[in-house]
């Protein structure tokens, strides 16, 4: 194809990703260097016939214009980066020193609202990826072995989880565990507890909040591995067979090595996906106890009058950061089979 | 032979497999049967911590309307909150966002298949990390130019925004069913004399519905389950579904009427359990298009 006619045609496709995409991360980082406009306050006095008093107030006059000639607020280079709701350097370094153990300095850190929001986003990340390729390659297999009636119906089923909106799943699931709801209800009875509420303890909310997510990302693994399995060479399971190969055996050293560029594919979108958290944690209400990197963001441009550009646009730049890292290994090995193909 | 019946006999491994499906499809489809049923009934009996029967045969349910049976959820979402509002509002942007979309993604995609040029894989990488950014991200960055440009809160702003959001995975997918288009098909129209784009129209355009039938459903679920954009990017009164469901949380949960907001989201459920019926076979070759190519 022609350089002129390959130009002509990704043009429009290319001006939004540029425009939309490509800026805005520009504009979060410049957004990110500023910060909002220090108050202005004017004191003045007032005498009465018992002295003078001086107060202190806001100058909202003065305060629209300094918004006005700068709505990007005033230059603070890194500043909002180790302030106290991003790294919280000065925090973390007080911490180190007052604490006597390693624990109760973990205990400080994770009370910061940034490591608090980090250390959800990996945990669930890293729990929920590999329970939902194990648990999806499960039913993918089961699936399989389903007699052919069967299989048109599971799959629909299996694909509701997924398909359904992020907040409106959560929302359904939330109200189910309400202590009110059906399986909320049923646990105080198990437990015999009238108290118990999974919205009430931390570690109650984040397995609440795996277990969502595991729910909603299971139909997309076995999706994928059910497809997969269509592409099983039968000759090579046949040969197996008459070599002795038992099902145990002929899963792990056939099935499973077929299916791993599958396995690695379903992995990357998984911590994509994961990494990005956000909507179940306003659909569970659970901010009290967890939160991830985007609900911070989400939190500070919900600041009414005046969003927390500054600080959302940092907590941005550390998010794309670490999109980047999740993505290294795949970049470099998609740059290296390029150069294969290349040479 | 022998194969088939080693196959077919009943074992444990056999029933624990089974079993295993039988527990993830009562999993998966247990809450929504459960909601749509209860959205029928009033409170005390969705929420009845008492006894959980009374969910089914609505006993709070009679008592309070007569029947065991209430629409009076579906009534005060859609009617007093004025939820069909947001229902055409989510109307009008999902049909421009997925037409949108398919227009520019299938010129794009095409581009990018039929060109062994460096720069076209550069233009895919750069949409594979486009792909992993986080929505919120984008619109951190948004919000303040569009306030300053005055652009914000508006249904056209939200669409191209989506539009663009879209772009990244459109790209992928449409360049992957591209490719299996054999080369031949275009290039000897262009021998017999089409430009490039004539050849695009009459030979490719075509035989490319498959592929843009199935890249539309993904359209579609993405503008239609988006709540990151819609929620920031709309004023009040341009609200689409996800958005007026959760800002409905807010404003009946103190009134007492969470079967409002049951109702509204059976009724935002409904469509995608359509979408699924109809296009399963598109939506499942759609996910692994990817995974085959990758």
């Amino acid at each position: 194809m022609k350089h002129s006619t390959f130009f002509w045609f990704i043009l429009p496709s290319l001006t939004l990703m540029i425009l939309f995409i490509a800026l805005p991360i520009v504009s979060v980082v410049i957004q990110s260097l500023h910060v909002e406009h220090e108050q202005v306050l004017v004191i003045s006095k007032s005498c009465d016939p018992f002295g003078c008093k001086e107060t202190t107030s806001l100058d909202q006059e003065a305060m629209e214009k300094l918004r006005e000639d700068n709505p990007l607020g005033r230059f603070n280079g890194l500043g909002t980066y180790t302030n106290r709701s991003h790294f919280a350097v000065e925090e973390v370094s007080k911490a180190w020193h007052v604490s006597t153990s390693f624990r109760e300095f973990w205990e400080k850190v994770l009370n910061l609202p940034f490591y608090k929001a980090l250390t959800f986003t990996i945990t669930y990340t890293i729990v929920v990826t590999p329970f939902v390729l194990f648990l999806g390659f499960a039913v993918a297999v089961g699936v399989n072995n389903l007699p052919k009636i069967l299989k048109g119906p599971t799959i629909f089923v299996s694909l509701l989880p997924m398909i359904v909106t992020p907040l409106v799943g959560s929302l359904i699931l939330f109200w189910m565990v309400d202590g009110d709801g059906i399986i909320g209800a049923t646990l105080q009875r198990i437990f015999n507890d009238n108290s118990l509420s999974l919205k009430a303890s931390a570690s109650l909310t984040w397995i609440m909040l795996m277990v969502y997510g595991i729910w909603h990302f299971l139909p997309f693994s076995f999706i994928v591995f059910y497809a997969g399995l269509q592409t099983v060479p039968q000759e090579i399971l046949e040969a197996a067979m008459i070599d002795g190969a038992n099902k145990w055996q002929r899963m792990r050293n056939v099935v499973v090595p077929h299916l791993m560029p599958l396995v690695i594919f379903v992995m990357l979108i998984l911590l994509m996906d994961n990494f990005r958290v956000f909507e179940p944690i306003v659909g569970f209400s659970a901010d009290a106890h967890a939160t991830s990197l985007s609900w911070i963001i989400f939190n500070d441009l919900q600041e009414s009058a005046y969003p927390l550009y500054g600080s959302a646009g940092a907590t941005s730049m550390m998010t794309i950061i670490g999109v980047i890292i999740l993505l290294t290994p795949v970049l470099i090995r998609t740059w290296r089979e390029f150069h294969q193909k290349g040479n | 032979m022998t194969i088939l019946k080693a196959q077919s006999r009943i074992t444990f491994l056999s029933i624990f497999s089974f079993s295993m499906v039988a527990t993830w499809l009562f999993i998966a489809a247990f809450p929504f049967v459960w909601t749509l049923w209860g959205s029928f009934k009033v409170q005390a009996d969705f929420f009845s911590k008492a006894d959980w029967t009374y969910a089914i045969y609505g006993v709070h349910t009679t008592l309070e309307t007569g029947k065991a049976f209430t629409g009076g959820g579906y009534y005060g979402a859609w009617i007093q909150e004025g939820f069909y509002n947001a229902v055409m509002n989510s109307s009008i942007v999902i049909f421009f966002t997925v037409v949108i979309s398919l227009t520019f993604g299938t010129l794009g995609g095409y581009a990018l298949a039929r060109s062994g040029y460096r720069y076209a894989f550069w233009i895919l990488m750069a949409a594979l990390v486009f792909r992993a950014m986080p929505h919120i991200t984008l619109v951190s960055g948004y919000l303040f130019p569009f306030f300053e440009w005055n652009i914000w809160g508006i249904l056209p702003t939200t669409i191209i925004v989506l539009v663009a959001i879209n772009q990244p995975f459109t790209l992928w997918i449409l360049h992957s069913f591209f490719l299996n288009i054999p080369r031949e098909m275009d290039e000897s129209a262009m021998v017999d004399g089409c430009t490039r784009f004539q050849a695009f129209r009459h030979v490719i355009i075509p035989v490319m519905w498959p592929g843009v039938i199935t890249t539309g459903l993904f359209s579609f679920l993405l503008a239609y389950n988006d709540f990151a954009v819609t929620t920031m990017l709309l004023s009040g009164e341009n609200e689409t579904m996800v958005p007026a469901i959760a800002s409905f949380m807010g404003n009946v949960q103190q009134e007492g009427n969470v079967m409002f907001a049951v109702a509204a989201v059976v009724s935002t459920t409904a469509p995608l359990f359509l979408l699924v019926l109809f296009f399963q076979r598109q939506i499942v070759s759609g996910l692994t298009a990817g995974a085959v190519k990758g």
